[in-house]
């Protein structure tokens, strides 16, 4: 395709692009694809999908916008960018909602054939932003993508609708050139993904194409860019997003620890798509069932778990309120269970699109009674898997139930994850009781449900069907050992201390908390802790301190529940510390509560992701230094 | 779950050591009785059986079956049921529930249950009362009722449990009484044998929170005047004399005649087994409510696929198609790249 006029191309080491469309123009598509491509390609990558909960809100309005924001560099990087430097823009409100994220000076490609007076109207523009020179600080690229990929329909002869939805393969085409990406990966994809209508898979080919050869011909931009490979760890990388990776590891889990896999869901945002995922997979003996309801999801988990199965459920936002008191029962019965809640904004239906880590003090507190629940919470979409692995760890080894906090951002977004090798996953093979484990007054060997394995505290796990040790469970508080109704007060007090022993136990059986500190622990004056998803802005914004020379730690949670037995020494260690957190302070709430260190808050509730920036700013604040001096690298590498 | 012979059992091995806690008198005795006597009839074993209930009084019910059992929270059993037949389709799942457990907190799981077909025998105690919280109305309380929490009367209409499980889809509906022993033993019976979700309504009396609920229907002096025993393939009649019966009319309409009237070629003849559940439907509203003549027996018991079944046919035929799961290649599905 090269020509002797093509535009010189220029290397980078990053770009952060976004595409913005309304949410019927296929951004979610075109992003996921341009990342694959850029993964494929070498780079690392990290993406933040932003989409309205609204299927399909008003056409050209600013609540029906969806965008796709990418990061692709040569280097390892841990955010998807805090501010794009290009924006493809396909109409007026992408352009009006997404600018103000965009870098002075940054880079618009916008579709300029949705630039109306009745598009501007419906954006809320007075006139035409293209002309009235509010744009004059960006670098803008108008191109008629709607009008170009109607002509390519109307060549092949494609009805004039069909070849107007094929747009955003013009522009992806079109981005596709600007970054050198390799052409015939994303035409085998569109001839993959469009097998089924071959009209459909014409024209999206036709219209990529088209918009390749429209960059490299149309003599509108000075030069194309460049992001080599990135010098990533040897070894074997996909992509892929959160919740492709949980669904993965409770594969992965369920064949460590030879049981079935039995999912009860409802579907909810943005937690189906790991419903959809298993659902997939039947041929790993897995059993799915979409309930009646959130509750009927965890209750058909818990009498699989009863049966011996490897028992899940997922949910999210109000589905975590339903499960409740389900979670409380299956404490009391002391059967595993993984409860996967992929976080959003709240309260109530809140915000079911947009990210937030504002289940933590539910998670911990959120049932009646005194009823502890281990809390495991993955940092990045690839770390889910390992969290769904030790979550199910957890779970069968201690017989509880084990809450998984991941969160929209995680779930959505995707980065490149370096294989691991299936031998080399933990064993996680359980034992069930086979025989009578007490002798009864009369001298009798029977079978005692509430014994407990001395080490762990844990309670047999025994499964129906095996002759002999016939027993009954229920939510009323039990007799230790015998596992008989008892409402006997020094019993229940009992009860009550030996499922909090047994929880605050699994301290001894995970990882101290690791602080990544250059100067040793207690090195830095500031610890910045988080947990969950905020892991790659934090780890960003500590590299921009250390490029400014000064000295910050970073610590970060996997384990909420419990603790990581060194994280009272680790905090201790530092003069300040730093929590940030995607809601109002809840892990700052636990420690100052558990370990009486003045820790800071920083927190954030617009459901997105802080930004490196952010905090950057906060931890210069509190180490005194002035923010305002020339603006680090966003994502400057280790 | 083996080949081996069942062991003969006695009501003894199915009787646990726990003091059963019922109030003196309760319907609930006698539909215990009845079932720890079957069990050994059944030819099943008792590690492989499960009693998963809810709250209420009949919900104590599996801490006193010599089995595996779960005492679950309010409502939920059906549902828990589900996720336990449908992973070990090898276990004989019962669920015991109440009026206020399955047709009021538990409503939900009880239709979908049955719409799904899940193997399941459903024991609902009626006793048209919350015994356990003393004495407020249930679901099944008949309108104008006066409780605790209806000083002046209860403004709702009663369910139909029958009804409303033949609206479910549901493809096994019979109804038995607890001051029958032998006829609860044989509806238990069936509802066991049947393949699916296997709804049975129990009248059953509360001695002390609503005694003589079902007195019109089940009382020994009533039974020949009320109680329409349901029979597949006879015609369905009742009286002392089997002087009444049930008609078809013209217009498509079940009801009561005098068999000297219309002549005994005229009844209806009890057909379980009809694919359209219309007339089971219709023969559940023949009464208003337990204080005219009734059915009492099973209304409907046709063949359907079996949820377990079902999805157990899905997972063979994954397998068949794409081998057995194979965890290095999931993980490379996606499409990977290589760093050296």
């Amino acid at each position: 395709m090269s020509t002797a006029t093509q535009p010189p191309t220029i290397e980078l080491d990053r770009v952060v692009i976004r595409f913005a469309g309304d949410s019927g123009d296929g951004m979610q598509l075109t992003g996921t694809q341009f990342t694959t491509v850029s993964s494929l390609f070498g780079n690392d990558t990290a993406t933040l999908p932003d989409f309205p909960a609204e299927i399909r809100a008003p056409a050209g309005t600013l609540a029906g916008v969806s965008a796709f924001q990418v990061h692709i560099s040569d280097h390892d990087i841990l955010t998807p960018g805090d501010s794009p430097s290009v924006l493809v823009a396909m109409n007026p409100a992408a352009l009006k909602a997404n600018l103000p994220s965009v870098t002075g000076g940054g880079t618009l490609i916008v579709n300029v054939d949705a630039f109306d007076e009745r598009a501007f109207e419906k954006a809320g523009y007075s006139g035409n932003p293209l002309t009235d020179g509010s744009l004059s600080g960006y670098t803008v690229y108008e191109v008629p993508m709607t009008s170009l990929t109607m002509e390519v329909g109307k060549e092949i002869g494609v009805k004039p609708r069909d070849a107007e939805r094929a747009k955003n393969f013009f522009a992806l085409g079109l981005v596709s050139w600007l970054y050198s990406r390799p052409v015939d990966t994303t035409l085998e994809w569109i001839a993959k993904r469009f097998e089924a209508s071959p009209a459909i898979c014409e024209i999206n080919s036709r219209a990529f194409r088209a918009g390749h050869a429209f960059g490299e011909t149309a003599e509108l931009f000075e030069s194309n860019y460049q992001v080599r490979p990135a010098a990533l760890h040897k070894g074997t990388y996909t992509n892929i997003t959160g919740n492709t990776a949980l669904a993965w590891g409770l594969i992965a889990a369920s064949h460590q620890a030879r049981l079935p896999i039995f999912l009860g869901s409802y579907p909810i945002t943005p937690a189906s798509d790991i419903l959809h995922e298993l659902s997939k997979h039947k041929e790993f003996g897995i059993r799915t069932i979409q309930a009646e309801d959130e509750i009927a999801g965890i209750g058909a988990a818990i009498g699989a778990a009863f049966g011996g199965s490897l028992a899940v459920t997922t949910t999210s936002g109000p589905g975590i309120d339903l499960k409740s008191e389900s979670i409380g029962m299956a404490v009391s019965l002391e059967l595993p269970l993984v409860v996967i809640d992929i976080q959003r904004g709240g309260p109530s239906t809140g915000l079911p699109t947009k990210t937030e880590q504002s289940d933590l003090l539910h998670a911990m507190y959120g049932r009646h009674g005194e009823s502890p629940v281990p809390i495991v919470a993955p940092r990045t979409p690839s770390h889910c898997f390992d969290a769904a692995i030790e979550a199910v760890r957890i779970a069968t080894k201690y017989r509880t139930p084990v809450l998984l906090l991941s969160d929209g951002y995680l779930a959505n977004g995707s980065e490149p994850w370096r294989l691991p090798d299936v031998e080399e996953l933990p064993d996680l093979q359980v034992e069930f009781a086979s025989e009578p484990n007490h002798t009864d007054a009369d001298g009798r060997e029977v079978f005692w449900p509430y014994v407990r394995d001395e080490r762990t505290l844990a309670r047999p796990w025994a499964l129906p069907g095996t002759p002999g040790l016939e027993h009954r469970i229920g939510g009323l508080e039990k007799e230790d050992g015998s596992g008989n109704v008892s409402y006997d007060p020094e019993n229940h007090e009992k009860m009550v201390h030996l499922r909090a022993a047994k929880i605050a136990g699994i301290a001894s059986d995970i990882p101290a908390l690791e602080v990544d500190d250059p100067d040793g622990l207690g090195g830095a004056q500031v610890l910045v802790l988080g947990w969950g998803s905020t892991y790659g802005a934090i780890a960003a914004g500590v590299r921009r301190v250390r490029a400014r020379g000064a000295k910050v730690a970073h610590a970060h949670l996997m384990h909420l529940n419990p603790f990581p037995r060194n994280l009272g020494e680790v905090l201790r260690s530092y003069a300040q510390v730093l929590v940030p957190e995607a809601n109002l302070g809840q892990l700052v709430r636990l420690v100052r509560a558990e370990f009486l260190v003045d820790a800071r808050s920083l927190t954030k509730v617009q459901g997105v992701p802080f930004r490196a920036a952010q905090i950057e700013e906060a931890v210069l604040e509190m180490l005194g230094v002035d923010s305002n001096t020339s603006e680090a690298e966003e994502d400057v590498a280790s | 779950m083996t080949d081996t012979q069942v062991p003969v059992t006695t009501r003894k091995d199915w009787t646990s050591d726990q003091e059963v806690r019922w109030c003196p008198g309760c319907g609930d005795y006698s539909i215990l009785a009845a079932v720890q006597m079957l069990m050994p009839e059944l030819g099943v074993r008792r590690e492989s059986t499960v009693f998963v209930s809810g709250i209420g009084c009949a919900a104590r019910f599996p801490y006193y079956m010599d089995t595996y059992g779960m005492h679950s929270i309010h409502g939920r059993a059906p549902a828990i049921a589900t996720g336990l037949a449908v992973t070990r389709p090898d276990l004989d799942v019962w669920v015991v529930t109440g009026d206020g457990d399955a047709l009021s907190i538990g409503g939900n799981h009880l239709i979908h249950a049955l719409r799904r077909n899940v193997n399941l025998t459903i024991l609902l105690f009626n006793n048209q009362i919350y015994g356990l919280t003393k004495g407020q109305y249930s679901p099944t309380s008949e309108l104008g009722k006066v409780t605790k929490s209806t000083p002046f009367g209860s403004l709702e209409t009663p369910f139909n449990p029958v009804s409303l499980a033949l609206g479910a889809e549901a493809t096994f509906v019979a109804r038995t009484h607890d001051m029958d022993r032998k006829h609860m033993q044989e509806t238990f019976r069936r509802a066991h044998e049947h393949r699916g979700a296997a709804f049975v309504e129990i009248y059953q009396n509360c001695n002390v929170f609503n005694d003589g609920a079902f007195e019109k229907i089940t009382g020994r002096d009533a039974r020949a005047d009320n109680l329409i025993p349901l029979v597949h393939g006879a015609p369905i009649r009742f009286g002392a004399d089997a002087q009444h019966g049930v008609v078809l009319g013209p217009d498509g309409r079940l009801r009561i005649c005098a068999v000297s009237e219309v002549g005994e070629e005229a009844l209806l003849v009890h057909d379980e087994s009809r694919e359209d559940p219309g007339l089971a439907f219709q023969l559940s509203r023949l009464a208003a409510g337990p204080y005219e003549p009734t059915p009492i027996g099973v209304f409907r018991a046709v063949e359907r696929p079996e949820y377990a079944d079902a999805m157990a046919h899905q997972l063979l035929e994954a397998n068949e198609r794409k081998g057995p799961g194979d965890l290095a290649g999931l993980l490379t599905s996606g499409g990977t790249w290589t760093v050296e």
